[in-house]
């Protein structure tokens, strides 16, 4: 830093901090909310600071959830869950063996192949949203959970990132491997992805919580409550009266879908934001 | 870069490329397919009849003003969105990047927003401004007088649905101008400092224009966001009220498609969202590709 004043050292942690109470700021009205009664949520204004019904209100969301609903917080966790997971390994692997067969091989189609996946970077799903449900729909899959990630895993982003990674390996490493005898998928299995590492677990963290955060997908797909994810749980148990909603249940609910995003971010910031500026180009 | 063709095979490629392009044109060419296909025709919504009605869903939609309300609101929403959250993103990213204390837990307080579901960071707020419960409103009302009702009045839904977006989209904006920032080379800031230029000044002329590949990639990113990715907001929030004085573009086409059944309609407006994305893309590609200054 090029200023040595004390104000002008001063004046970032200032600014910083009040951005940080601005992002907390909604967060901890929902936690207080959460903590409490819906008697104490409804004679607005709600008390400032947490209230003592911490364990029964998070005991309740997560093994019977609202009376309107009918679904437990943890079944529907359970199913983001699948999603989120389903979406970033399925991307993954999928993009992997799509970007080795792009890079070490040459065959006829390839540019094809390439063209055919790097032009669904353009479209993101909202845009394509009703006929894929007409073919999710055709195909049998609405209410199940390969209908519910499938259609997620399209775009390309993975494939580009993994192509950029594979086109930097050494040409030796790939001919000492040929010269000891690996067959390509040798090569693939103990030499690429090993090597890889840092850009899968870059795309996991991306992919995870981009399937986490899937609503307008499920929300049209899922009409069984059996396969609701949280954030179309949360929308449910919001649609109704004010003075009906369990505003305490729903505001618990709504940080147990939001705490499992925010924690891998924090975990693996370093590769989430490696990952994402890498993505750009 | 070198090319690194280094293994041959007659089936092993294709059957390496296979699942992804099952899944692309099952997903992405065939509902595109479908979505170009399905706008010239006009459907009987209980699944009897399909005319062929040449480019009349288009030309409907253009004389709708119901359709030029949405591509208005939509236009201004991802405006409004876009602008406010990058410039306090560019702000809070030159604070965080002077060398202080204390640095890298301000970024992770700043970053983890980043993985709040844009529906989540709808309910957040719509709980702070609901007007039976939430705290704001409760403010708004009894110590500031203005009675808050974003369910009645159209200007404070929109701002309450652009305080929503932004405040989730700051996090996105602060990684890159963070990562914009750090790479600007520190003996340019150095020697403007030593030449006696202020602060305020090394910013606009040294920092500012050598962030320009990033202020732009962002406002296209911003734009994409504003447009096509604010739906989970719109329908926790507002669904699309009050009226329909929220409606965006991407809230229509699944209106119009699910709830009202006008496919034909329904996929004109998703075929013409399809050109925005596309041409959006090419324009950045363009101009990504000239590194805007430098």
């Amino acid at each position: 830093m090029t200023e040595h004043k004390k104000s002008a050292r001063l004046f970032p942690h200032i600014v910083l901090w009040f951005a940080i109470i601005i992002i907390l700021f909604p967060l901890y009205f929902v936690f207080v909310a959460s903590t409490r009664t819906s008697a104490d949520i409804l004679s607005a204004p709600m008390p400032m600071y947490p209230g003592p019904h911490l364990i029964r209100n998070y005991g309740q969301a997560l093994l019977e959830g609202t009376k309107n609903l009918g679904a437990s917080a943890f079944t529907m966790m359970k199913n983001s869950f699948i999603m989120a997971m389903g979406i970033s390994s399925g991307k993954i692997i999928v993009s992997l063996l799509a970007a080795f067969a792009i890079v070490f091989f040459n065959f006829p189609g390839r540019k094809f192949c390439f063209w055919a996946i790097f032009i669904t970077l353009m479209l993101p799903v909202e845009v394509r949203i009703m006929p894929t449900y007409k073919v999710i729909s055709d195909l049998g899959m609405l209410n199940s959970y390969a209908g519910l990630i499938l259609p997620m895993i399209v775009s390309a982003t993975a494939v580009f990132l993994f192509r950029q990674f594979f086109l930097s390996v050494p040409r030796e490493i790939t001919e000492a491997s040929q010269i000891d005898g690996a067959t390509s998928m040798q090569f693939f299995r103990s030499i690429l992805v090993p090597m890889t590492r840092t850009p899968v677990a870059a795309m996991f963290v991306i992919q995870f919580i981009y399937g986490w955060n899937q609503y307008l997908w499920p929300l049209l797909i899922t009409t069984k409550v059996e396969y609701y994810t949280l954030l179309i749980g949360i929308n449910r148990m919001l649609s109704g009266a004010d003075v009906q909603i369990e505003w305490q249940i729903v505001m618990a609910t709504t940080l147990l879908a939001l705490i499992p995003p925010v924690l891998v971010v924090v975990i693996m910031q370093k590769q989430f934001v490696a990952g994402m500026t890498d993505t750009e180009k | 870069m070198a090319k690194q063709y280094e293994f041959s095979s007659k089936g092993l490629p294709y059957l390496l490329v296979l699942p992804q392009m099952v899944i692309v044109f099952l997903f992405f060419f065939w509902p595109s397919a479908q979505a170009i296909w399905q706008s010239f025709f006009l459907q009987d919504p209980f699944g009897g009849k399909v005319i062929f009605v040449g480019f009349e869903n288009y030309t409907k939609l253009f004389t709708d003003p119901d359709y030029w309300a949405s591509f208005r609101v939509s236009t201004s929403f991802a405006i409004s969105v876009a602008f406010s959250s990058m410039t306090i993103a560019l702000f809070i990213a030159v604070q965080a990047n002077k060398k202080i204390k204390y640095d890298s837990f301000y970024k992770t307080m700043m970053i983890w927003p980043y993985a709040v579901a844009t529906m989540v960071a709808g309910v957040l707020w719509l709980f702070m401004f609901n007007p039976n419960v939430g705290i704001i409103a409760w403010i708004l009302k009894y110590k500031l007088g203005v009675e808050w009702s974003h369910l009645l009045k159209s200007d404070q839904a929109f701002l309450l649905l652009t305080l929503a977006a932004s405040w989730k989209q700051i996090s996105y904006n602060f990684v890159f101008f963070l990562a914009g920032l750090q790479s600007v080379p520190l003996p340019l800031v150095e020697a403007a400092a030593i030449d006696g230029a202020g602060p305020v000044k090394r910013f606009w002329t040294i920092i500012f224009p050598l962030l320009s590949p990033t202020s732009f990639y962002l406002l296209v990113m911003n734009l994409v966001y504003g447009f096509f990715e604010t739906f989970p907001i719109v329908h926790q929030v507002t669904a699309g009220g009050p009226g329909k004085a929220t409606q965006i573009l991407v809230y229509k086409v699944r209106r119009d498609g699910v709830i009202n059944l006008d496919l034909g309609s329904s996929s004109a407006q998703s075929v013409i969202l399809m050109f925005m994305v596309i041409s959006l893309t090419i324009f950045q590609f363009r101009f990504i590709e000239r590194r805007v200054t430098y």
